[in-house]
């Protein structure tokens, strides 16, 4: 075997033992992401300028800037004052001082947005029919949400939100960028110890590949599962 | 109870829109067994009629009693009627079974979970006794094999049929069709048409919004010309159809009259 | 709030300029970014829909491998791998000298380029599908040349179905241009914003500002994109 694929090889026991934290991420966000999500949604939708404005208007701004500078943003700024508040003195702080929870809320947050986005235009598309037909039967507001309205978004918009899950996974690689030692961030790391510039890039892109391919072939079933009404 | 009452009772109901009124004061009660019909020209305001009658549409004045219960209103500050008390108005519609044009069954549901939706989270029966009258519901309108499958599988025929039993699930005092059978195809009419005739035969109390005018004269025991907005002529099928009292009407049946010969 | 004021001063002192200057290399990185990955997106859409099964299979992998991996990580790799391999390749054929190096900057763009024109084939290849067939058969029948076709009936219907991926893309580019400062400076953005919160210390203030500019870019695209999809709507229903 040549020494290039050797080198890759070399590579991969790091990498693989970097993949949890990168799994970590993808779903601790991911399921922050889609509750927090459909909060925004509900709050985007209700009608009420108290609660749609700041709904719609956070989910602009994070939807209108780049993750790796909200990422910069909540790390070294919410850090920098953090670290001179009350917060310092709190039991709290070693965790909170961690790039990973800085990471863990951008990374949320931004798929708040996103996820919102997506189920504003699941719910609104649902037929106004269905609605009254729950109205008619003389089910509660909450009832209608809850059975119908919440159920068929979730559905109509499954596929969107599998593909912005694997987005998510591919957009983790920039909590490098803050000191979180994940799949990119531990091929960075091989890179300057070995002083080989491809071979832990490509290493890196291999363990990415499978591990979304992997993903990917995990969600396609439960989709077809959750949305089998959709096609006879 | 009392049982004098009328089951449903629509007292001088007006509905505007923007500035075009659709209802001009519409008044008609529904006796116990009594099949009412209501035909007329389309914009004549007949489903929005229905429609105020569960309070899906507000109307701007005007009463929906149900078995001598009225349904308390106020007016919003748009000037029409909504609900004082809400949950009054959840137990007066679920004894108001309405059926649909468009059917609007829930499409994440199976057959089956269609129907007990109702008796279940609604009247609050337990999964057993809902599945149990589900499948002898399915079993009348012909489907009863049919539970599982999503309403996405059924012909528009079939899921009008499924979305009778769902209304029937919540045992109705009065069941109210808006043009069931309106965005069929033609051939598939008739499966529903014999669920409804059926129904009648039971003395089910039903109003129905309909272009059938066959079925309308053969089940009905009341029929209502809306027209403008308001009730043209009324009265017993074979009177208002064979005897049409006004140009208006033999307009109308005329009209419809040439079509029936399809 | 006096002391962020100062912070913007233009010159030596301040920031205002470096910002300025900062927010049209970030236009400047999107938009040759843009123009490169439009190439390539239309040629892989084409490889992709042609009938040659190697070009189908190459443009298969190109959208497979780009679009499964990291932006971050295929930005890297093309900046450190394929940049080095693309110069010793041109090297050894002659066509450049034996001390030809693409300048970072170059790299940098085309490494963005190259990410984005994987999804850009697929937003072209769905436009060009979406193309109705009788009019371009209508277009063969009043004797027009293949390129004519293409230039006079093909392109100006994809655009119009490709409009709103096309648009979004650019949204993306914008933002994934951030990336490029990790690479080097280029005084786009983010890096401005990097150096300015590391000089001074205010963190929050900078990258929020940084965040701000951003922010600004999308807006100004998107009125820019309303104003060009009424455009090209006009004559349809």
């Amino acid at each position: 075997m040549n020494e290039f694929a050797l080198n890759i090889i070399n590579c991969l026991p790091d990498l693989l033992a970097a993949t949890p934290l990168t799994l970590l991420l993808t779903l601790v966000a991911g399921v922050t992401g889609l509750v927090m999500g459909t909060f925004l949604a509900l709050a985007r939708l209700s009608g009420q300028p108290l609660l749609s404005w700041p709904a719609a208007a956070f989910m602009f701004v994070v939807r209108g800037t780049p993750l790796l500078v909200q990422l910069y943003l909540i790390y070294y700024g919410l850090g920098q004052y953090m670290g001179h508040s009350w917060v310092r003195h709190s039991f709290l702080w070693p965790y909170m001082r961690q790039g990973l929870t800085f990471a863990l809320f951008a990374y949320s947050m931004n798929q708040a947005a996103y996820n919102a986005e997506v189920l504003r235009g699941a719910i609104q598309s649902i037929s106004k029919g269905q609605i009254e037909a729950a109205e008619a039967i003389g089910m509660s507001g909450f009832q209608i949400l809850w059975r119908v309205r919440l159920p068929l978004a979730f559905g109509n918009c499954l596929p969107v939100l599998t593909s912005d899950l694997i987005i998510l996974l591919k957009s983790t690689a920039l909590a490098s960028t803050v000191t979180i030692l994940e799949l990119m961030g531990t091929a960075r790391v091989i890179q300057r110890q070995s002083l080989q510039v491809y071979e832990p890039l490509i290493a890196c892109g291999l363990v990415y590949f499978v591990v979304v391919v992997t993903l990917t072939s995990i969600m396609r079933p439960l989709e077809k599962r959750l949305t089998r009404f959709r096609k006879g | 109870m009392d049982t004098n009452q009328p089951a449903l009772s629509v007292r001088d109901i007006h509905k505007q829109f923007g500035n075009v009124e659709v209802l001009k004061g519409v008044s008609f009660d529904a006796c116990s067994g009594d099949v009412v019909s209501i035909i007329g020209s389309s914009g004549s305001g007949k489903s929005t009629l229905l429609r105020c009658i569960n309070f899906l549409e507000s109307p701007n004045a005007g009463d929906i009693v149900v078995g001598g219960e009225a349904i308390q209103t106020q007016k919003d500050k748009n000037g029409v009627l909504v609900p004082v008390d809400k949950g009054q108005l959840r137990r007066m519609r679920a004894r108001l079974g309405m059926v649909f044009q468009n059917f609007n069954l829930w499409d994440h549901r199976t057959v089956m979970e269609n129907i007990i939706e109702g008796p279940i989270h609604i009247l609050k029966q337990s999964r057993r006794e809902a599945t149990d009258q589900a499948r002898k519901l399915l079993d009348k309108v012909g489907l009863f094999n049919k539970e599982d499958q999503y309403p996405a599988q059924l012909s528009g025929g079939q899921q009008q049929r499924v979305a009778i039993a769902r209304a029937l699930a919540m045992n109705p005092t009065v069941m109210l069709f808006d043009e069931p059978t309106s965005a069929l195809d033609p051939e598939l009419v008739s499966e529903v048409v014999a669920v409804i005739r059926q129904l009648a035969k039971e003395h089910r109390t039903m109003v129905m919004v309909t272009h059938e005018m066959a079925l309308a004269r053969e089940i009905s025991s009341h029929l209502i010309f809306l027209d403008n907005g308001l009730i043209h002529t009324q009265g017993p099928p074979d009177q208002v159809m064979d005897n049409p009292q006004s140009e208006r009407l033999q307009q109308f049946l005329g009209l419809l009259g040439s079509n029936e010969e399809r | 709030m006096s002391e962020c004021l100062n912070y913007m001063a233009w010159g030596a002192k301040g920031w205002g300029d470096e910002f300025f200057f900062a927010f049209f290399m970030t236009l400047k990185i999107s938009f040759i970014a843009y123009v490169i990955s439009f190439g390539m997106g239309l040629v892989f859409a084409l490889f992709k829909l042609s009938n040659s099964r190697g070009l189908r299979g190459v443009a298969g992998c190109y959208t497979t491998v780009v679009r499964a991996l990291p932006e971050m990580l295929m930005i890297l790799i093309l900046y450190f791998a394929v940049a080095g391999m693309a110069e010793k390749a041109m090297v050894s054929m002659g066509l450049v000298g034996s001390d030809f190096q693409f300048s970072p900057f170059w790299t940098a763009v085309i490494a963005l380029a190259f990410v984005s024109g994987a999804f850009m084939t697929e937003v072209i290849r769905a436009g060009l599908l979406a193309v109705p067939r009788g009019g371009i058969e209508a277009a063969w029948a009043i004797g027009m040349s293949g390129p004519q076709v293409f230039t006079r009936v093909v392109m100006p219907q994809m655009m119009r179905h490709a409009l709103s991926g096309l648009g979004n893309l650019w949204l993306g580019i914008t933002k994934d241009s951030a990336i490029v400062s990790i690479l080097g400076a280029f005084g786009e953005l983010l890096q401005t914003g990097y150096r300015a919160a590391a000089a001074t210390k205010e963190y929050g203030f900078f990258y929020g500002l940084t965040a701000l500019f951003f922010l600004l870019i999308t807006i100004l695209s998107l009125v820019a994109l309303y104003w060009m999809e009424k455009r090209l709507n006009r004559g349809q229903a």
